[in-house]
């Protein structure tokens, strides 16, 4: 016998440990219950499509706007990355982006 | 149908399909002229509200779709560079549960939001957390199925993953950034890179930090290269018990045939 531990039994150990488990998982299935997720924290919701969304809002079809430090980015720093990727910073305006028109 | 009636719904669609889209998504075009409602008067409002219907369901189909990229740019930012997006990017299918396919790479290609380098991969990570809500059951492996192998066996053996099982690669700490934006409590984003699995072990997708080599090991094994091949493309260093006890627990491993 080999004193190296070999992957097989390396792979066999680990699997050991989750021997049993199973029934343990299967006990605590739990009934998907749609409708009773807590606002904001659905995020694993079945996604767009899902709401008859739309029939109160309007849309703004923006001809000349600013972007502004609005959302959590703006919290967000960090310094610049091992890739020499830019250090990330506020965002622009993004007038230049829009069609002409 | 009556025959009269046929003839009087024919005579009534005046307005070709082609001039009905054109204006759909561009408001400075000019509400297609012809348009009559069922009493045969003019129905230019009811088409302005249809218009605006469209636009906006499609911006809250992608602010549901991908709830941290919202966040971060805060609403009124990400309105605006939806409505960018919906104009260049209409649904090709009727089907809305994949709408936005393309709109992380997009939100690259925005010179606005090049300052925000890691968006595109946070909107990569939500996508592929909807495709994995999606995707078909399927049972895990049992693990007493892992024992007792022979190590040529064991290494020539291919591994079936979960249909949910998806790998997102950044070189930004895309899945901290997703963590601090949707979840309470969590650590400000660290300067780094990040792979991500996501995994479905029952119904919600979750989202795992991978360790080096990880997500090299998972996408060989998708690919369907044999065990012995994965762990060669995961590199030095791959800590294997640690991304098999990972692959267990959340039953991302399906099959196993040696």
């Amino acid at each position: 016998m080999s004193k190296t531990l070999t992957t097989a039994a390396l792979v066999g150990a680990v699997a050991a440990s989750f021997i049993g488990h199973a029934d343990e998982a299967a006990a605590m299935e739990k009934e998907k219950c749609f409708g009773v997720s807590l606002a904001g924290a659905n995020d694993c919701a079945a996604g767009p499509g899902t709401t008859c969304a739309g029939s109160s809002t309007v849309d703004y079809q923006g001809n000349a706007w600013t972007l502004v430090d609005a959302g959590t980015c703006a919290e967000i720093e960090l310094p610049a990355m091992a890739d020499g990727s830019a250090r990330m910073g506020s965002l622009e305006a993004l007038e230049r982006d829009l069609p002409q028109s | 149908m009556t025959e009269t009636a046929a003839v009087t719904a024919a005579t009534r669609a005046t307005v070709p399909q082609d001039a009905f889209r054109a204006a759909l998504l561009d408001a400075s075009h000019p509400i297609p002229s012809g348009l009559r409602d069922a009493q045969d008067r003019p129905a230019g409002r009811r088409y302005a509200v249809y218009r605006n219907n469209v636009a906006v369901s499609l911006r809250e189909a992608l602010a549901t779709g991908f709830p941290a990229v919202a966040k971060l740019l805060g609403e009124e930012n990400f309105n605006h560079v939806a409505g960018l997006y919906l104009r260049q990017n209409p649904p090709d299918s009727p089907v809305m549960m994949f709408y936005g396919a393309s709109f992380p790479g997009f939100l690259e290609t925005l010179p606005a939001l090049s300052g925000l380098g890691y968006l595109g991969d946070v909107a990569r990570l939500e996508l592929a957390m909807r495709e994995a809500y999606h995707a078909a059951d399927a049972p895990a492996l049992d693990p007493a199925r892992l024992q007792g192998l022979e190590e040529s066996a064991l290494m020539a053996a291919r591994f079936a993953l979960a249909p949910a099982t998806r790998i997102v690669t950044s070189p930004w700490p895309a899945l901290s950034v997703w963590r601090y934006t949707l979840r309470p409590d969590q650590p400000k984003p660290a300067a780094r890179a990040e792979d991500i699995l996501v995994t479905r072990p029952e119904f919600d997708p979750e989202p795992h930090l991978l360790p080096d080599g990880g997500a090299r090991f998972v996408l060989a094994l998708q690919s369907g290269a044999s065990f012995g091949t994965a762990i060669d493309a995961a590199g030095d260093g791959f800590d294997l018990p640690q991304m098999l006890g990972l692959l267990l627990k959340t039953g991302a491993i399906t099959d196993l045939s040696t």
